[in-house]
């Protein structure tokens, strides 16, 4: 374990070394902004509306007309700065030659994927606290309900976790960042509308391809519901890729 | 302390390492010693379980790289090719970490650290960033996290490469000291710190290994002939002819000439001194003998000669081979 946390503080200190992690942290907090903005003005517009007996919903609710979307929004923005994150671990250390330095010092695969896992996820869970301060607006303006709140969290959480796994698994592919980068970016976006399709094509094919989305799995979550099902498949993806990742890494040293 | 058997390595169809088997005792400088990709590198990579063997096996401090490679990883330290630095890092923080993952018991991390970073010379480049390290201070940055957790068997890659003269000197002197209490193989292409440093060497050029041996035997017992250089002062005479007529002399190459003086190199059959012979077939012609000196072979035509099978000069190949199956069957 502390070898893990070894390598997750390493990869930390390298994120916040560089501007990476700055740059990541603070654009995600500038799009965040005006996603919530925008839907703070969608929602004023609407109470105001109910208020005045002007039409439009029956009933207005902070969480399901203002946070559960935002949550949703969120994904758009992981989409895009997830794949930054995670294009360099691996393959920043192959092409400078530091993995010789992890992969003959007394730690297992398993180790070094957890630890560059845990530190990506640390990263990720600090680029999502800097949106509690949006989350607090409301809660110091108005009433919302707390526990839709908390689990929207976990899906997020468990959301990037399956993007940050998977950006691992690419980036322990090859020794080019710029091509970890875009192929995870690529297969986000594939993994974000895979059941785009879903409309054209037949019942069983339809629930596979709903199943697969990423994103499908996150509304429950941000609408407070914690469903099995999506836990599931969050945590099986993670596991999944994570075990691709040491598979990788494997047959690396076999190939040379 | 380490035992190499029958090491093969091939990536796909290219064979790096064929049927390489070597041992290094306790205590002992081991110099690697070939021209590049000659297989040094891969067959660090294998003893410091970076690669796994295609066949054969490598045991490092009484463990089989591939069945307890975390038993012989925690005993090695290693210094690959190009130092495995992060840019981003201090010195300091870098070594930190790297103690940290070579399983440095938390109360000593901040001890061995320190002691290192005055071992290889980098004491006050603590709070320097890796990244903005010159090649010779990488270097032994790199040095000095191989020795961070005190291992039993040190693998150094080229050591000394990118060091200035001063550092050069120093860093042997270190690997010296550190012979005796450790085990260090080292490979490099720079022949004189072979003689300086190691107490054997093994020669290894297409992956296979063509000589073991101290630098000293290496240099005497692989010489097949005895050279001699003679310089003669014989205006117009045709001296190659009448020395190549000695009985025992297999060889006279002419070489420079500076008026009427020329010098010869002249090969004769081992073992065989035809120094006599020379001087009274000079000296009876009339012809003035100014210089008569024995060649000794350097390291460094030893290592030419096992590990180049082609050169401009057209009698050399059938002696590489000969040798290089001299070796061999050693």
């Amino acid at each position: 374990m502390s070898n893990v946390l070894a390598i997750a503080r390493k990869e930390l200190q390298s994120y916040f070394a560089s501007p990476v992690a700055y740059v990541v942290i603070g654009f995600s907090a500038i799009l965040f902004g005006w996603f919530f903005i925008n839907l703070l003005y969608f929602f004023d517009r609407a109470s105001m509306q109910a208020g005045m007996g002007l039409g439009g919903p029956e009933a207005v609710n902070v969480n399901e007309m203002l946070i559960s979307p935002l949550f949703l929004n969120v994904s758009v923005i992981l989409l895009f700065t997830l794949p930054l994150i995670t294009m360099r671990t691996y393959a920043e250390e192959k092409r400078s030659g530091t993995i010789e330095l992890l992969l003959t010092s007394p730690l297992t695969d398993l180790q070094i994927v957890m630890g560059k896992f845990l530190g990506g996820l640390v990263l990720y869970a600090g680029m999502l606290a800097v949106t509690l301060v949006h989350m607090g607006f409301l809660f110091w303006f108005g009433n919302p309900e707390w526990r839709p709140v908390a689990t929207g969290y976990l899906g997020l959480l468990l959301m990037g976790g399956c993007f940050l796994s998977l950006g691992l698994f690419i980036s322990s592919l090859t020794n080019n960042q710029i091509i970890a980068g875009m192929v995870t970016f690529a297969v986000f976006l594939l993994f974000w509308i895979i059941n785009w399709i879903s409309t054209f094509t037949g019942p069983t094919m339809q629930s596979v391809l709903n199943y697969l989305s990423i994103t499908g799995h996150l509304s429950d979550f941000a609408r407070g519901v914690i469903d099995t099902k999506h836990l599931v498949y969050y945590v099986s993806f993670i596991a999944f890729s994570l075990f691709l990742t040491v598979r990788a890494v494997d047959s690396e040293r076999w190939r040379g | 302390m380490i035992e190499v058997q029958h090491l093969t390595k091939r990536y796909g169809p290219t064979t790096a390492v064929n049927d390489v088997s070597f041992r290094v005792e306790r205590g002992e400088v081991l110099g690697f010693l070939g021209p590049n990709g000659a297989g040094k590198t891969t067959t660090m990579r294998v003893l410091t379980g970076y690669m796994p063997p295609s066949e054969g096996k490598a045991i490092v401090a009484g463990y089989d790289v591939s069945d307890q490679p975390l038993e012989a990883k925690r005993r090695t330290g290693y210094l690959p090719e190009t130092p495995p630095l992060y840019p981003e890092m201090t010195v300091h923080e870098y070594l930190a970490f790297v103690a940290r993952i070579k399983g440095v018991p938390r109360g000593e991390r901040k001890a061995r650290v320190g002691s290192v970073m005055d071992r290889t010379g980098v004491a006050d480049m603590g709070n320097r960033h890796c990244g903005k390290l010159s090649k010779g201070y990488r270097q032994r940055v790199g040095l000095a996290q191989a020795l961070l957790h005190n291992p039993e068997v040190l693998i150094l890659d080229e050591p000394t490469a990118g060091l200035d003269p001063k550092h050069i000197i120093e860093t042997r002197e270190l690997i010296k000291q550190l012979g005796g209490d450790h085990t260090v193989i080292l490979s490099t292409h720079i022949l004189p710190e072979v003689s300086q440093t190691c107490q054997r060497v093994v020669i290894i050029n297409k992956g296979r290994v063509v000589a073991v041996d101290t630098p000293d035997n290496l240099t005497s017992r692989l010489r097949g002939s005895e050279t001699l250089y003679v310089e003669v002062d014989a205006p117009g005479a045709d001296v190659e002819t009448v020395l190549g007529a000695i009985p025992g002399v297999t060889q006279v190459a002419p070489g420079d000439t500076r008026g009427s003086f020329t010098g010869f190199e002249v090969n004769s059959e081992a073992g065989r001194d035809v120094r006599r012979q020379l001087a009274s077939a000079i000296v009876t012609r009339g012809w003035g003998l100014l210089e008569i000196r024995p060649l000794r072979m350097s390291l460094e035509e030893v290592f030419l000669r096992l590990t180049t099978e082609e050169t401009a000069d057209p009698s050399a190949p059938e002696i590489a081979s000969t040798h290089a199956e001299e070796a061999t069957h050693e």
